[in-house]
């Protein structure tokens, strides 16, 4: 009769009801999500680290990359916006588990609130994030690319702040358009075409005597700054093409990788916070229909903010290895 | 699970009257690691210039506080707190050994990888 009895008991154990680790199905599965979300996020984050410690001794500075917040022209802020957008993913996290709180104790009113203020900061963050990646795409002072792949910058000899190629550079009156496949030869065509050419920054760099070049040379925290006299050489012997803002090609801040980086990163985070903001608007329209009140429970809404959290939980680590680091 | 949150943090250094109460205590905990974060990356005191274990001490202090905010993201928020040891364990030790193990792997690779450019016969300042 032993094997009746151990039946019977594998039934109760697989017929459904039970809550391993007492946790529920569907929060046991958020983890699971959760934990491979993370292990696919250090693994982009330690191949950052791999490309960075490749080159140790290059690598741009963030603090002179990332300068700017909205409205504010002329200065250079660096970190405060991206405190910023920290703050609100924090705060969103927050309102977010104020609202699973309210959940637990079935108040659909506060669910509803908290909720929606989740959703707001969500997508001020997912803007401030998009106005990040307009400004570096951007640019701001223009540098040039060697044949060796490097980007040389201009800096003031005197005062060691970077020049603008746009105060220097010389104008040449040239016919040269971008060639589009509509208007030369049909099956080719180039992306746009830089502010300056190179001949340009050339004869406007020979024109200033106070300019210097800068190369992505660390040493002692500083970037290497060229003498006058090896500055012209290397810009004559080794500069290759203008280089304005930043793309997956080329990166005015110093080594492309940066930039690849940032944008595959930061635009995968975005991602994240982007669906975490759809799902927690559908969630935020089934508090409104009541329809976790017919169920009796808000569980949903914790599930969602499981989610919501991680995604807070990765931005810190992307914050820190972006920006701080 | 709705009832019984664990209120205390610190190892019940600071006690919380309810869970409200905790989350608006983290908020000004992580709010002041932030802060002290990014005034470390403005100032960038001299002292933390110096290089240990291959890295600034300011990065180590950075990663170390990150680590510290990570704990109470997840610990309260995401209520790991509140979970069975079993849960915590599985998903928290599954996700560390990995990840050490990728960043060991990774960076010692990318070390070689400097130092072959740095000492060896390959040309990259052009």
């Amino acid at each position: 009769m032993s094997s009746t009895v151990s039946t019977s008991s594998q039934n109760e154990g697989w017929s459904g009801g039970n809550k391993p680790m007492k946790a529920s199905y569907g929060k046991l599965m958020m983890w699971f999500f959760i934990v491979s979300d993370a292990l696919t996020f250090s693994g982009f984050l330690a191949a950052y680290g791999f490309s960075r410690f490749k080159f140790i001794n290059s690598w741009p500075i963030a603090d002179e990359v990332f300068t700017h917040v909205p409205f504010v022209h002329g200065q250079e802020l660096p970190m405060i916006y991206v405190a910023f957008m920290t703050f609100v993913l924090i705060m969103s996290s927050v309102t977010m588990v104020l609202a699973v709180d309210a959940g637990h104790h079935m108040k659909k009113a506060k669910v509803t609130f908290y909720m929606f203020l989740t959703i707001i900061g969500g997508l001020i963050f997912v803007g401030s994030q998009a106005w990040e990646w307009a400004t570096f795409i951007k640019g701001d002072f223009g540098a040039v690319k060697t044949y060796g792949g490097n980007i040389i910058q201009f800096v003031d000899a005197d005062s060691d702040h970077r020049v603008a190629l746009k105060d220097f550079a010389q104008h040449i009156p040239s016919e040269r358009v971008q060639h589009e496949s509509k208007k030369g030869i049909w099956f080719m065509s180039e992306s746009a075409l830089s502010s300056y050419t190179l001949e340009e920054v050339i004869q406007g760099f020979e024109a200033s005597p106070n300019l210097v070049v800068r190369t992505q040379i660390i040493e002692d925290n500083h970037k290497t700054v060229l003498s006058r006299e090896e500055s012209l050489r290397v810009l004559r012997e080794n500069g290759s093409y203008v280089v304005e803002g930043a793309n997956l090609r080329d990166n005015e801040y110093g080594t492309p990788l940066f930039a690849d980086f940032f944008f595959f990163i930061t635009g995968f985070h975005g991602f994240h916070v982007f669906s975490g903001v759809v799902l927690n608007i559908i969630v935020f329209f089934n508090v409104i229909l009541g329809t976790y009140e017919k169920r009796g429970s808000y569980e949903m809404v914790e599930k969602v903010g499981l989610y919501w959290h991680f995604v807070d939980l990765v931005w810190v680590f992307v914050f820190t290895f972006f920006y701080l680091v | 699970m709705a009832d019984e949150h664990k209120l205390e943090i610190f190892r019940g250094l600071i006690k919380f009257k309810s869970n409200t109460q905790k989350i608006w205590g983290v908020l000004i905990l992580l709010t002041i690691v932030t802060t002290v974060e990014v005034v470390l990356g403005i100032i960038k005191p001299e002292f933390m210039m110096e290089s240990f274990l291959s890295m600034k001490i300011l990065n180590w202090v950075f990663i170390i506080l990150t680590i510290v905010k990570a704990y109470y993201i997840t610990w309260d928020f995401m209520h790991m707190r509140d979970e069975t040891t079993a849960l915590r364990r599985v998903v928290v030790w599954t996700a560390i050994f990995l990840i050490c193990y990728l960043l060991w792997i990774l960076i010692q690779e990318a070390g070689y990888i400097f130092n072959t450019y740095d000492q060896g016969y390959i040309k990259r300042d052009f």
